[in-house]
């Protein structure tokens, strides 16, 4: 897993509370058995129409949006589904951020576990973020290390992020490996067991 | 000190170590796989060099691309070539590392979480993921069951442990008896539509009082299943004398000695009397309507007799935008009264509700009833099983009789990825749990209901109430 310490680059608002991972990536682009290629899906029905022509409305198909590594969500974002192609899907757009006032537990562990921060910020502090990205998206800055988000206009948020999470992103940790090293006591928990 | 609730035994009795930094090893009692969330999982692990840590705990199911005819063909007749890759990773990665697996077609094949139970396979007290977000139905039984994401699947086949912190508790108690029309589908609307998508986060709900000790089997693991849309990780209900008899006589349940000892172990499976709860809530149950809903969230929730809701009464900005945006999507008119909502087509099926009583409550409504003109509507059981105890019941030729398809079990029109779906602008009555802008079908509009208000919606062409037709 790629580490995440600090991050400067476009935010993109999109402002909307209960985006669902069925929105971020629709049903059609889970049938891949790979964790790339998924750009193309992300956001599907709302980037594309059916004929699959860009909707220019859209905020990622903007000119000064495309290239956002940084997106600034609303309440509850990536409810629903399990589905972790919602966020390698992100991840293959260049999203290696997400701001939102709260996350859906499912999709919050499934950023971490793939070196996507999710960034937890009072909602007026997301929606100040939000104003700041749709008037001038370059330039945001999200450090990992002393936890704060800076905006181009000077104004910085400090986040809280649990310890363990922060480690996990910062070092690129593969937890699979770090959870072998206690194989002798899953040996034991397993030797113990009644049934 | 306080008592323990149900999730603390549970967790206290999986907990393997707790790392040096603090986070625990949680040990995994039962891992469902499917074909969708596992590819990639199998894959890693193939790449790294692992193995399977305990095969033997691992039970794999293809569910969500199986069409819903023509199964005995074979993957290899199947259209889409995407979902026939997907079927036949999960055939190869089985077989490569020793899994027990039921294909499509096969005798004991379904919707992973109508198979589990089925089986006997669900225990109390067991802990138990699936890289999917219903996994959470397992817990009617006094599991801790939930969701996981597949690098978790990865984690879990390797280790048969997950990392995890430790939710709060929630407990939610349904009293009063629920009215004749309404039942686990209607409990867990109303809890949504109260409590809102997110109000569960961080939490594990235990679900108790009068109205759970009156509860089908069934019926709680539809309340459980829908508890991941309250954002809850997990919900759960205590092992009672209806768990046991659910249980007793499975295949995959303990036998013989075995059987009295698991019986003693589930005995000690409940909070304390003075266990905390981080949050508590009562439902009433007995004044309840049958529940609908009318927008693109399941917590957009009203009563069979209410109507629209209007945006314009709403003084939150960003609520009424969302409002609007959904009615938008819905192509609802605020003030409509929700029974006069002609739809086109009816679903009943999905890990939400296409177990035998859903079955049973579907066709006692339609009997000696037709669809209405113009209606597509059809059933998928939750599993070959389910189908079989139909089809002995005669249930599939009431529903048959009635204007229905009987189809052949699998995840179907809940989530579309096998052909099933809706055309743009389509209104269905369904029975599955989301209601999202395209989950059903790009442009599809989906209306959450139980499975007798979806048949009545059926024979009434347009949404009904289940009341006038018992």
């Amino acid at each position: 897993m790629q580490p995440f310490t600090t991050l400067t680059g476009t935010a993109v608002p999109l402002p909307m509370a209960n985006v669902d991972t069925d929105q971020i990536l629709p049903k059609q682009f889970l049938k891949t058995v790979k964790r790339t290629g998924l750009e193309a899906g992300l956001f599907y029905d709302l980037r594309f129409d059916e004929a699959g022509g860009e909707l220019a409305d859209f905020i990622l198909n903007r000119p000064a949006y495309r290239t956002a590594a940084i997106l600034v969500g609303g309440d509850n974002f990536g409810c629903g589904s399990s589905r972790e192609h919602a966020p390698w899907a992100l991840l293959d757009f260049g999203i290696r951020c997400v701001i939102a006032p709260s996350f859906a537990e499912i999709f919050y562990q499934n950023c971490i576990n793939n070196g996507l921060l999710p960034v937890e910020l009072a909602a007026g502090e997301v929606e100040r973020i939000s104003e700041e990205a749709q008037a001038s998206p370059n330039g945001f800055v999200v450090d990992l290390i002393n936890t704060q988000v800076r905006c181009p206009s000077g104004t910085i948020f400090c986040f809280a992020i649990g310890d363990i999470h922060k480690q996990r992103l910062l070092k690129g940790l593969d937890l699979i490996g770090d959870t072998l090293q206690y194989a002798s006591d899953i040996d034991q928990f397993e030797s113990e067991q009644s049934w | 000190m306080a008592g323990k609730t149900l999730y603390d035994k549970i967790w206290d009795a999986h907990l393997v170590a707790t790392t040096d930094d603090g986070e625990a090893i949680l040990y995994v009692d039962l891992h469902l796989i499917n074909e969708v969330t596992s590819p990639q999982a199998f894959a890693g692990l193939i790449e790294a060099g692992r193995k399977v840590r305990r095969p033997e705990r691992c039970l794999a199911v293809a569910d969500h691309n199986t069409p819903t005819e023509g199964q005995d063909l074979g993957v290899e007749h199947i259209d889409d070539a995407e979902s026939r890759t997907q079927l036949e990773a999960l055939a190869a990665n089985v077989a490569e590392f020793g899994i027990e697996f039921m294909p499509m077609g096969a005798r004991q094949n379904g919707i992973v979480h109508v198979v589990g139970p089925e089986l006997g396979r669900t225990w109390p007290g067991m802990t138990i993921v699936c890289g999917d977000s219903h996994t959470s139905t397992h817990g009617a039984f006094g599991a801790l069951a939930h969701g996981i994401g597949t690098s978790e699947v990865e984690h879990v086949l390797a280790t048969q442990t997950l990392r995890q912190d430790k939710s709060r508790n929630m407990r939610v108690c349904f009293v009063g008896e629920a009215p004749a029309g309404t039942g686990g589908k209607d409990f867990a609307l109303a809890l949504i539509g109260r409590i809102g998508t997110a109000g569960a986060t961080g939490h594990v709900i235990e679900y108790c009082g009068p109205a759970i000790d009156a509860l089908s089997m069934e019926g709680r693991m539809t309340l459980c299943n829908m508890t991941i849309e309250a954002g809850a990780r997990a919900g759960m209900v205590a092992p009672d004398d209806a768990t046991i008899a659910y249980l007793k006589g499975r295949s995959g349940v303990p036998q013989g000695d075995a059987w009295k000892r698991a019986l003693d172990r589930w005995s000690k499976l409940y909070s304390d009397a003075d266990a905390r709860f981080d949050q508590e809530i009562v439902i009433d149950v007995s004044e309840i309507a049958p529940l609908v809903t009318w927008g693109t969230s399941p917590e957009d929730v009203i009563p069979v007799d209410g109507v629209v809701p209007d945006p314009a009464q709403l003084t939150d900005r960003d609520r009424r935008a969302q409002m609007e945006k959904a009615l938008g999507y819905m192509g609802l008119e605020p003030g409509t009264p929700i029974t006069s909502i002609p739809v086109d087509r009816v679903f009943i099926g999905s890990c939400t509700n296409a177990r035998i009583e859903d079955i049973r409550a579907a066709a006692a409504i339609v009997r000696g009833r037709h669809v209405a003109a113009g209606i597509r509507a059809m059933v998928v059981p939750g599993s070959r099983a389910v189908m079989r105890a139909a089809e002995d019941e005669g249930l599939d030729q009431v529903l048959i009789a009635a204007g229905f398809e009987w189809r052949e079990p699998g995840c179907s029109m809940c989530l579309g990825m096998n052909p099933d779906r809706l055309a743009p602008g389509e209104r269905c009555a369904s029975t599955s749990n989301r209601n999202f802008e395209g989950r059903q079908g790009r442009g599809g509009r989906t209306h959450l209901m139980s499975p007798a208000m979806a048949a009545a919606t059926a024979i009434a062409g347009h949404i009904a109430d289940v009341r006038e037709y018992l």
